[in-house]
C-alpha cells in the first residue's frame, strides 16, 4: 500500500478510536452536571451518589478522550503536511481557538472537579462540572466548524499557492451549524443510552432500585428530547449536504440519474460497476426531491452527472447513511418507550425492554461511526470538497515504512488501552453506587 | 510584518509556559519511583500533580495549534520531518496520561507497578526528546529544496543529546522543588536533598551548553547585534543561582526561581533563533522563518484578537486552580475515603 492509503487508514483508525470517547464525554458530562445541580438545589444525597457514580465512569472515559485527541492534532502535520500547508491559513485557526477556548476550560475545571470536593463550596463544585460540559461542547463546535469547512469551503481565496482566509465569520455557515447540532445531539444520545443501559443492567438484578430508576428517568427524559430533536436536525443537515455536496448526497441515496421530482425507493442496493442500482423497489414518488431540497418537484443530481474520478465510493456511503438513519429512528422509539415506562414506574417489570436497553449501549456509538463514515467517505476523493484531493494532501517526506510502523504502533497501543478501558468501565459500572460512592453509607441511611 | 513578529513571540511564549508547567510534572513523574518509598508516598507525589497535569499539557496542544494556525508551513514540515521522534513523544504522553487516571483503579501490586513504569517512562522520554528536538532546532536541520535529509539517528548528535540532558536536569530540579513544597512528612526533606544534588550538575551542564552553543549554533548572532538582549540569559543565570540560595530556607521561592529559569532559558533560545522557527543547516535560504512560513495577515489578526481576549481568562482560572490546591498533599487526605484522589 502507498503512503496515501496507509495514512488514510491510520487517520480513520485513530479518529474512530478517539471517537469512542468523545460522544460519551459530550453526553455524560451534561447528565452528571444535571445530577449535581439537582443535588445542590434539593440537598438530596441520592443525587450526590448519582453524581459520583456516573462521574467516575465519565472520568475513566474522559482520560482516553484527551490523550487520543493529541494524536489527532499531531497527525495533520505528520501525515498530511501538504494539506496543512495548503489550508493551514484557514483550517488551523479553529483548531488553535479550540485549544484556547475549550481544552483549557475542560481540563482545568475537571481537575478542580475531581480533587475539589472538600476544597470549594458545593455551588462552585457544580459550577466546575458545568464548565467541563460547556468546554466539551465548545470543543465540538470548533472541531466541527473546521470539519465543515473541509466539506463546504467558504470564506477564502486561493492566493500565494494556498487557501487564505478572507472572512472568518463565514466559517459559521449553515452547513457548519447544522453539522454541529447534528453531532452534539448524537453525542447526547450516546450518553443517554449509556446511562439507561447501565441502569437497566442494575434494574434487571434489582440492585439499588431507587438509584437506578431515578438515573434511568433522568436519562430517558434527556434521550426523548435529544432523539426527536436529532431527527429534525438530521433532516436539516442532509438538506445542507444536498445543497453543497451534490455528489455526496447522490452517493448517500445511490441516485444515478439526474431527475426532477425524484422518488425515494424503500429497497435499494447499488451496483457501482454498472452505474445503476441492482435492486430498486417500492418507490415513494417525489420523496427524495422533497427530502433533499424541500421541494417535491426539485431536481436532484445523479452520480452519472459527475466524472467517475470525482465520485465517492457509493456502497459504503449509501449503506452507512441508510443504517444511521434507521438507528436514529430506533433511538427515538426506544427513548419514547423508556420515558413512558419510567413515568408509569413500570420499568422493573418490563424485563424484555430492560434487556434490549442493556444491549443497546454500543449501538449509538455505531450510529456515530456511521455518520462520520458518510461525512468523510462521502467527501472523497476530495479532502477539501472541490478544492484539494486527498491524494495531493499527504506528506511528501514520509515513507511507507514509517507509516506502517506508526500504524502498527497505534493498533497495538490503542487495542491495549481499549481493552483496559472497557475492563475498567465494566468493572465500575457493574459495581454499582455503594462501592464507588464516597458518602455511600451516609446516603444509604438518608434514603433507606 | 508586525503580526508575524507578535506571533513569533507568542510561539516562544507558549513553549516557554508549557515547559515551565509540564516541566515540574515531568520532573516529579521521573522522580516518583525513587522518592516515594511506599505506595502511600508514591500516591502523594502523583496527587500533587493530579489537579494540574492535564491543564499543563493543554499548553502543548495550544503551542501545536498555534503553530498550525500562525505558521502552517512550519507546522507541516516540522511534524512530517520529525515524524518518528514525534510519534515516540506522542505514545509516551498517551501512556503517561492514562497512567495517572488508571493507576488507582486497580488494587494489585502488578497493576500499580505497570502504571508506575508508565508514569516514569512517560515523563522521562518526552523530557529528553523535547530537549533533543530543541537542540536540533537551535543547530538547524538539514533542509533544502528537496526537504529534510536527516534520520532519527541523525537527531541524536552530541549537541542534541547535550540539550536533552540539559532539559532533563532542568526539569528534575524543577520537579524536586515542586515536591519539596507540595508534600508532607519525609518527602519534602528527600526532595530538597535531590534538588541540592541536581543543582551543581545543572549548572555544569548549563555552562557546557552555553559554550557549545557558540560553536554549534548561530544563537548568539542576535545578541551580538543588540547587546540589550543579553538581559534574558542574565536573568536565567541569576534565577539559577537563586535556586541554590533558596532551596533550604524557602523552597517556594526556589520553585519560583526555577520557573523563571525555565522561562528565561527557553526565551534565550527563542531570541537567538529569531526570525527562524526552523533554521536550515544547509543554506539559510531554506530556513522556515516567521515571515516565509506564516499565515496571512488576516488570519494572524483574528488569532491575535482571540488570544488577547481569552488567554488572560485562561490564566485567571488556571491560577485559581493552583490557589485551590495550594496546600501540600497529606497522607490523611489521600487515605480519606471521602476525598477523591488518584
Amino acid at each position: 500500500m502507498d503512503v496515501v492509503t496507509l495514512s488514510r487508514i491510520q487517520f480513520a483508525m485513530t479518529a474512530m478510536f478517539h471517537f469512542i470517547f468523545v460522544p460519551l464525554t459530550l453526553g455524560l458530562s451534561i447528565l452528571v452536571a444535571i445530577m449535581e445541580t439537582l443535588y445542590v438545589k434539593t440537598g438530596n444525597e441520592l443525587y450526590l451518589r448519582m453524581t459520583k457514580f456516573w462521574g467516575k465512569l465519565f472520568l475513566i472515559n474522559f482520560a482516553l478522550g484527551v490523550v487520543t485527541g493529541i494524536t489527532m492534532e499531531f497527525q495533520f502535520g505528520m501525515n498530511w503536511a501538504e494539506y496543512s500547508k495548503y489550508v493551514g491559513d484557514i483550517f488551523g485557526a479553529p483548531l488553535a481557538i479550540e485549544a484556547t477556548l475549550a481544552f483549557f476550560l475542560e481540563s482545568t475545571f475537571l481537575g478542580i472537579w475531581i480533587f475539589g470536593w472538600k476544597k470549594i463550596s458545593k455551588k462552585a463544585h457544580a459550577f466546575a462540572i458545568w464548565m467541563v460540559a460547556i468546554g466539551s461542547n465548545i470543543s465540538a463546535l470548533w472541531i466541527l466548524v473546521a470539519n465543515a469547512w473541509m466539506q463546504h469551503p467558504v470564506g477564502y481565496v486561493l492566493r500565494n499557492g494556498r487557501a487564505e482566509m478572507t472572512n472568518f465569520f463565514a466559517l459559521f455557515s449553515s452547513y457548519a451549524i447544522t453539522k454541529f447540532f447534528h453531532q452534539i445531539l448524537a453525542g447526547y444520545t450516546v450518553g443517554a443510552f449509556f446511562v439507561m443501559g447501565v441502569s437497566a443492567y442494575h434494574l434487571l438484578r434489582k440492585s439499588n432500585l431507587e438509584f437506578f430508576k431515578k438515573s434511568f428517568k433522568i436519562a430517558a427524559t434527556f434521550a426523548l428530547i435529544v432523539a426527536f430533536a436529532e431527527i429534525v436536525v438530521g433532516d436539516w443537515h442532509a438538506y445542507e449536504v444536498a445543497k453543497t455536496q451534490p455528489t455526496k448526497l447522490a452517493a448517500m441515496e445511490s441516485h444515478w440519474e439526474t431527475q426532477k421530482g425524484a422518488p425515494m425507493y424503500l429497497l435499494v442496493f447499488p451496483n457501482e460497476a454498472k452505474e445503476k442500482n441492482a435492486i430498486e423497489l417500492l418507490p415513494i414518488p417525489k420523496l427524495l426531491s422533497f427530502l433533499a431540497i424541500h421541494d417535491f418537484n426539485g431536481e436532484v443530481k445523479g452520480l452519472k452527472d459527475f466524472p467517475k474520478d470525482e465520485r465517492p465510493p457509493v456502497l459504503i456511503t449509501f449503506l452507512s447513511f441508510r443504517l444511521m438513519v434507521g438507528l436514529g429512528m430506533l433511538f427515538a422509539l426506544l427513548a419514547l418507550i423508556g420515558f413512558y415506562l419510567s413515568k408509569k414506574d413500570k420499568l422493573v417489570d418490563t424485563t424484555l425492554f430492560l434487556k434490549i436497553m442493556l444491549y443497546m449501549i454500543p449501538i449509538p456509538y455505531i450510529a456515530n461511526f456511521l455518520g462520520w463514515t458518510v461525512a468523510e467517505v462521502g467527501r472523497q476523493p476530495w479532502i477539501v470538497y472541490g478544492v484539494l484531493k486527498t491524494a495531493d494532501a499527504v506528506s511528501k517526506s514520509i515513507s511507507t515504512s514509517q507509516v506502517w510502523m506508526s500504524l502498527f504502533g497505534f493498533v497495538a497501543f490503542y487495542s491495549l488501552l481499549g481493552v483496559i478501558d472497557i475492563y475498567l468501565l465494566t468493572k465500575y459500572a457493574k459495581k454499582g453506587p455503594e462501592e464507588s460512592a464516597i458518602s455511600a453509607k451516609k446516603a444509604e441511611a438518608v434514603t433507606a | 510584518m508586525v503580526y508575524q513578529i507578535i506571533w513569533f513571540a507568542l510561539w516562544g511564549l507558549l513553549w516557554a509556559v508549557y515547559f515551565m508547567l509540564d516541566g515540574f510534572d515531568f520532573g516529579a513523574g521521573i522522580l516518583h519511583p525513587f522518592l516515594g518509598k511506599s505506595d502511600e508516598e508514591k500516591r502523594m507525589i502523583i496527587n500533587t500533580l493530579g489537579p494540574v497535569w492535564d491543564g499543563n499539557e493543554v499548553w502543548l496542544i495550544t503551542a501545536g495549534g498555534a503553530t498550525f494556525a500562525a505558521f502552517p508551513t512550519t507546522y507541516a514540515y516540522m511534524f512530517s520531518y520529525l515524524y518518528t521522534p514525534l510519534l515516540i513523544i506522542l505514545f509516551a504522553l498517551i501512556f503517561r496520561g492514562v497512567a495517572f487516571e488508571f493507576r488507582g483503579k486497580g488494587k494489585s501490586e502488578q497493576w500499580k507497578k505497570l502504571w508506575d513504569v508508565a508514569i516514569f517512562a512517560g515523563s522521562l522520554i518526552p523530557t529528553i526528546l523535547f530537549g533533543v528536538a530543541f537542540g536540533n532546532i537551535f543547530q538547524g536541520l538539514p533542509i533544502d529544496a528537496n526537504g529534510y535529509h536527516g534520520s532519527l539517528a541523525y537527531l541524536l548528535n552530541p549537541y542534541g543529546i547535550l540539550t536533552g540532558l540539559f532539559f532533563l536536569l532542568l526539569f528534575l530540579e524543577h520537579g524536586a522543588l515542586w515536591l519539596a513544597i507540595k508534600t508532607t512528612g519525609e518527602l519534602p526533606i528527600r526532595a530538597k536533598s535531590v534538588a541540592k544534588k541536581v543543582w551543581p550538575l545543572l549548572v555544569a551542564v548549563a555552562v557546557i551548553f552555553l559554550i557549545f552553543s557558540a560553536f554549534k549554533t548561530h544563537l548568539y548572532d542576535n545578541y551580538l547585534k543588540n547587546l540589550v538582549w543579553f538581559i534574558v540569559p542574565i536573568i536565567a543565570v541569576i534565577a539559577l543561582l537563586a535556586i541554590f540560595f533558596f532551596t533550604e530556607k524557602s523552597p517556594v521561592k526556589a520553585f519560583f526561581a526555577s520557573c523563571i529559569t525555565i522561562l528565561a532559558v527557553v526565551f534565550t533560545g527563542i531570541i537567538g533563533l529569531y526570525p527562524n522557527l526552523i533554521p536550515s543547516s544547509i543554506d539559510p535560504k531554506y530556513s522556515l522563518t516567521a515571515f516565509n512560513s506564516s499565515s496571512s495577515p488576516y488570519t494572524l489578526k483574528i488569532m491575535t484578537i482571540v488570544v488577547i481576549i481569552f488567554v488572560p481568562i485562561v490564566l485567571l482560572y488556571q491560577i485559581w486552580t493552583y490557589k485551590i490546591f495550594k496546600d501540600p498533599v497529606t497522607p490523611e487526605e489521600i487515605n480519606d475515603p471521602e476525598v477523591e484522589t488518584y
